[in-house]
């Protein structure tokens, strides 16, 4: 089972933990094409290779955090502090 | 001969066995008497018994081949436990042995027949004999699944106690050889904190079954493994290795457990299994008396066994020549050794179906024997290594494969890694201790360091080893695999080497396609000793080398893992309101509801209904699932979750609301109430609270960090109980002084702060899921079951009577209030559940406001519609579906249903298609009985009381 370096509690099982997805800004809801909004819900990028993504720390510090993890060997650099801006989707 | 030629011998120098302690078991209807330290194989074999069980597919008499855990051929039923492995199962008191797979009995195996038909079992005949008609497969599986191997299942067994346990050391060694135990030490000499594991009953590997000066070195390493502080597991294994060195053990020596699931997260893995034995591929291999030098060498040595009168040995190595030498110290004629190194042969084993009683050689020549044992070299178990990420390289001059890539946190040891003397080894695995040591404290820096809340972490990081350990050297060893003759290769799957020949030569000639095609090393063996001798013979068929030709992966698990192993003991925690107790003396029938346990109902729901109707009824709604909100942006949360609008709500206000995910998709409902300035209380549905808990934080803490908004999971700190009926007001007042309950003064969708029954502090709003005059209290969970008592003796003048979820289910239908997850799906979106009022895409943002405007635009979102059959007393099941006319066309479909009380007629809300959404508008329902029947769309959601005077009153 994955490690994930939670930047509060350190690395902490993946299970617990909530992998949100990849770290995509969130258009304007209002102005965005259907286009646009569908991109933004249903499409990934899915690299073999370095990929921003958003964790939520649900079963400790329940912070939502995003991390750079390369899918190719699992292993994270950059850990990032908590509370920066990430993209909102569920 | 006789199986009067096996039996015990002498007391041996290296044995296990307590040959004061003797120990009575059952063995196919017979009783016979083992020693304590005994296997069932060792046992069986000292008490004559050669043959043990019968082949998979051709039935074939088997006996005894490795005599450990990796037999193939000695599968018995104990008890009521089927599979065992008698190789390795140590025998006890009492204890019922029956031999599998044998119908209608081990010496008369009337399936025996397929021997003769053999060639017409060959690889894939299943496959390619029943498949046409396909009709007629249901036929052929029951006649085959009586061919079908294994031991029976009882399924009257008692459950049995299996545990789990977690832990987190240093270094986790896999083998306890003499590397092994080296490492160990090696590791806990320097401090570091080690779990051993190892899969046998004894630490000592191979030195067990070797000479007297060899157990002296085991004996003197278990005792430095010992002083070091290594937690040692006996006849344990450790099964897989998975992402960042998480591995799984199974320890079947716990002293209460069958069997504990360890999960461990190693910091550093050392790999130490040693060497599994291969077996020689020849006519006749698999006839009982065919041997491998390990074994003969652990059944006399370990278990004083003797394996057989007179003795042929094929040998190309030092093993083999031991256990020639170890049968010729304990009498057992050696008729023949036959040195592989000088170019000697065996082909052909051949006898009676019992046993082998003459071997005949590469020269022709032909000996008498009922033992033969062959050392044609060893497999290197890389199972674990694979699972790191190694893909294995055949060395031709040392006729095995090696580990290729290294992974920074596996080292191996032992064996696997390469040959050498006892002292060799014993080195290369103090190193290997030394360095996973080392590692192991950079893991561990690197841990604490990345852990903001730990205490800081002591000094720079250590520095990362290099590998420093000498290699280990690779013994020459002839590459034996096959003789001239073809025989079996997979003795667990019966598979032979001609079917190999075939299935390649059909065009399965890739490894990996091989092994699916013909079930080679698909067996409880799993490749642990056939699958370097199925490259081998593909390599043949190929005309290539083992090296183009490659190995197969190894997966998870290393050994099988039972399946109450697995489940092990339940951490599953069960949630219970403060009123459990009051709920179980007075005759609940309870319902399992996600975590919680809650009220189903009290005897008769309907009477629930009835009472609560027309006098007043109380219900236990603590799974609700309620968030404390505190903060200036409060509002705008609620506004950026809920589809309406929430700036302006009074203080005292209760509003409803529905929440979309960014698809619009329909995620929750509740109301919300605003308690104080900045302060509000929220409601989720049950199953919602702790997903809308982390949706809200999501977009505090994502898209709008610099709102001010504290969110606090309160749904356990209130016991909350919905007071209903049109007695409720008489009954609430009873109990509530500080509160002017009047409709006037606290009307329909507001809420009060007060107390209730003397406590304080408590919550109350009236709102109306049954569609009665309510108030629901939320109290302090320290008071819930006093509340409830006052509330049920305040009330027995006035018919007060409990009701649960069934109840509160049926008067919400009747209602026609719609549940998320029941009456809607993952697909239904926010139109369709009649609210349109409520999506205010006037508002700037909220989720799935961009979803939501387009599905308003659209004539192709499913409708929610209170449907009533125009038979009343027909109560179509839930997810009965609904067609167009007399066609079979699906439009919709039925999502609640119930017999109502209250109206003595069947009431339903459905999902229908826009052409079908109409009120007025007749459909077809289709039963699960396959009839047909009218049901009308009504013109609103409520089938009862839709205008709402009741709850208003």
């Amino acid at each position: 089972m994955l490690l994930v370096p939670c930047p509060n509690c350190g690395p902490r099982n993946s299970s617990d933990l909530h992998y949100v997805g990849e770290a995509q800004a969130r258009p304007n809801p209002s102005e965005a094409t259907p286009t646009e909004w569908r991109e933004y819900l249903y499409m990934e990028d899915n690299p073999a290779g370095w990929l921003r993504e958003n964790w939520y720390c649900r079963s400790g510090c329940r912070q939502f955090f995003t991390l750079e993890r390369h899918t190719g060997s699992n292993e994270f650099r950059n850990p990032p502090m908590p509370g920066n801006k990430v993209g909102g989707k569920a | 001969m006789s199986a009067s030629e096996l039996g015990r011998l002498a007391a041996q120098s290296g044995e296990v066995i307590d040959r004061t302690s003797p120990i009575r078991f059952n063995w196919n209807g017979n009783s016979l008497t083992g020693f304590k330290g005994d296997t069932i194989a060792s046992a069986l074999m000292a008490n004559g018994e050669r043959i043990v069980s019968r082949s998979m597919k051709y039935h074939r008499p088997r006996g005894y081949m490795t005599a450990d855990f990796w037999d193939p051929n000695g599968f018995v039923q104990v008890g009521d436990d089927p599979n065992v492995r008698s190789g390795h199962r140590l025998i006890e008191d009492g204890m019922t042995i029956e031999p599998q797979n044998v119908w209608p009995s081990l010496d008369r195996d009337i399936k025996a027949a397929n021997g003769l038909v053999g060639r017409f079992l060959s690889a894939g005949f299943y496959y390619k004999t029943f498949i046409k008609p396909q009709k007629l497969w249901p036929a052929y599986e029951r006649v085959l699944s009586t061919f079908a191997p294994g031991g029976k299942v009882d399924l009257d067994t008692p459950h049995r106690y299996h545990d789990k346990r977690y832990t987190h050391p240093d270094v986790v060694v896999a083998g306890g050889g003499p590397a092994g135990m080296a490492a160990a030490a090696a590791a806990a000499e320097v401090g570091a904190n080690v779990l051993l594991v190892e899969h046998e009953h004894q630490l000592g590997g191979h030195l067990l079954w070797g000479s007297d000066a060899d157990r002296a070195v085991a004996a003197e390493l278990a005792n430095r493994v010992s002083a070091a502080g290594v937690e040692v597991l006996t006849n344990t294994t450790l099964t897989g290795r998975y992402e960042d060195n998480w591995v799984g053990i199974v320890q079947r020596s716990h002293p209460l457990a069958v069997e504990r699931l360890i999960k461990a997260r190693a910091k550093i893995l050392v790999v130490a299994p040693g060497l599994i034995e291969r077996p020689y591929v020849f006519a006749g291999n698999d006839k009982p008396g065919v041997m491998l030098s390990g074994a003969v060498r652990r059944l006399v040595n370990m278990y004083g066994v003797k394996p057989g009168a007179r003795a042929v040995v094929f040998t190309a190595n030092a093993e083999g020549d031991a256990a020639a030498a170890d049968l010729d110290r304990v009498g057992i004629d050696v008729a023949r050794v036959v040195d592989a190194r000088n170019g000697e042969n065996v082909v052909s084993a051949s006898g009676s179906s019992k046993s082998v009683k003459s071997v005949k050689l590469g020269d022709g020549s032909e000996v008498e024997a009922d033992l033969l044992v062959t050392a044609t070299g060893w497999t290197a178990p890389t199972s674990l290594l694979n699972m790191a990420g190694d893909r294995p390289v055949y060395d031709e001059g040392s006729a095995r494969f090696y580990p290729s890539v290294t992974v920074d946190n596996v080292l191996s040891t032992g064996g696997i890694s390469g040959d050498g003397s006892v002292d060799e080894l014993v080195a290369h695995g103090e190193a290997t201790g030394q360095l996973a040591a080392g590692r192991a404290s950079v893991v561990k820096h690197r841990v604490q360091a990345l852990t903001a809340r730990s205490v800081p972490v002591a000094g720079p990081e250590p520095e990362w080893t290099a590998d420093f350990r000498p290699e280990l050297g690779r013994d020459d060893h002839p590459e034996l695999f096959r003789s001239t003759t073809h025989g079996i290769v997979d003795f667990s799957e019966d598979v032979g080497s001609k079917d190999l020949v075939a299935a390649a030569k059909e065009g399965y000639d890739s490894v990996e396609l091989l092994k699916r095609y013909t079930t080679a090393t698909m067996g409880p063996a799993q490749g642990k000793l056939e699958t370097v001798n199925t490259v081998a013979v593909l390599a043949e068929a190929r005309g290539e080398t083992i090296e183009q030709v490659g190995t197969t992966v190894w997966r998870p698990p290393y050994v099988p893992i039972t399946l109450g192993g697995l489940a092990g003991r339940n951490f599953e925690p069960v949630r219970v309101s403060s009123i459990q107790p009051w709920h179980e003396a007075n005759g609940v029938t309870p319902i399992i509801a996600g975590a919680w346990i809650r009220p189903e109902h009290y005897g008769n729901p309907a009477d629930e209904v009835n009472n609560t109707r027309t006098n007043v009824g109380i219900t236990d709604v603590t799974p609700l699932g309620k968030l404390d909100l505190q903060g200036p942006d409060v509002p705008k949360l609620l506004s950026q979750l809920y589809t309406n609008k929430w700036m302006k709500l009074p203080i005292g206000s209760v509003r409803y609301g529905l929440m979309c995910a960014e698809d619009g998709v329909v995620l929750d409902d509740g109301v919300t109430g605003r308690l104080g300035e900045e302060h509000y209380l929220m409601t989720t549905t049950s199953s919602g609270a702790a997903s809308i808990w982390e949706w809200a934080e999501n977009w505090l803490q994502t898209e709008h960090p610099e709102w001010q908004v504290h969110v606090t999971p309160v749904t356990t700190g209130y016991t909350s109980i919905n007071v209903a009926g049109p007695k409720s007001r008489e009954l609430v007042g009873r109990l509530v002084d500080d509160v002017d309950l009047s409709a006037e003064a606290f009307d329909y969708m507001r809420v009060r702060t007060g107390t209730v029954a003397g406590v304080e502090n408590c919550i109350m709003w009236r709102i109306g899921f049954t569609g009665e005059l309510s108030f629901e209290l939320h109290v302090p969970s320290g008071y819930g079951l006093h509340v409830w008592e006052t509330l049920m003796a305040e009330g027995a003048d006035l018919g007060v009577k409990p009701f649960g979820l069934e109840a509160q289910r049926i008067m919400r239908l009747e209602k026609g209030h719609f549940i998320v997850g029941q009456d809607t799906d993952g697909l239904t979106q926010a139109p369709a559940v009649g609210m349109n009022a409520l999506i205010k895409l006037d508002k700037e943002d909220f989720a799935g406001k961009a979803e939501l405007a387009w599905a308003m635009e659209s004539d192709q979102v499913p409708h929610v519609v209170a449907i009533q059959t125009v038979d009343p007393t027909i109560v179509p099941g839930e997810a009965c579906q609904i067609l167009k006319g007399t066609t079979n066309e699906i439009v919709g479909r039925i999502t609640s249903s119930r017999m109502s009380p209250t109206l003595n007629r069947s009431v339903c809300l459905g999902q229908v298609d826009t052409a079908h959404a109409e009120a007025g508008t007749e459909l077809t329902v289709l039963l699960r009985n396959g009839q047909r029947i009218k049901a009308n769309v009504m013109s609103h959601h409520a089938h009862f009381d839709p205008e709402g005077e009741r709850l208003r009153g």
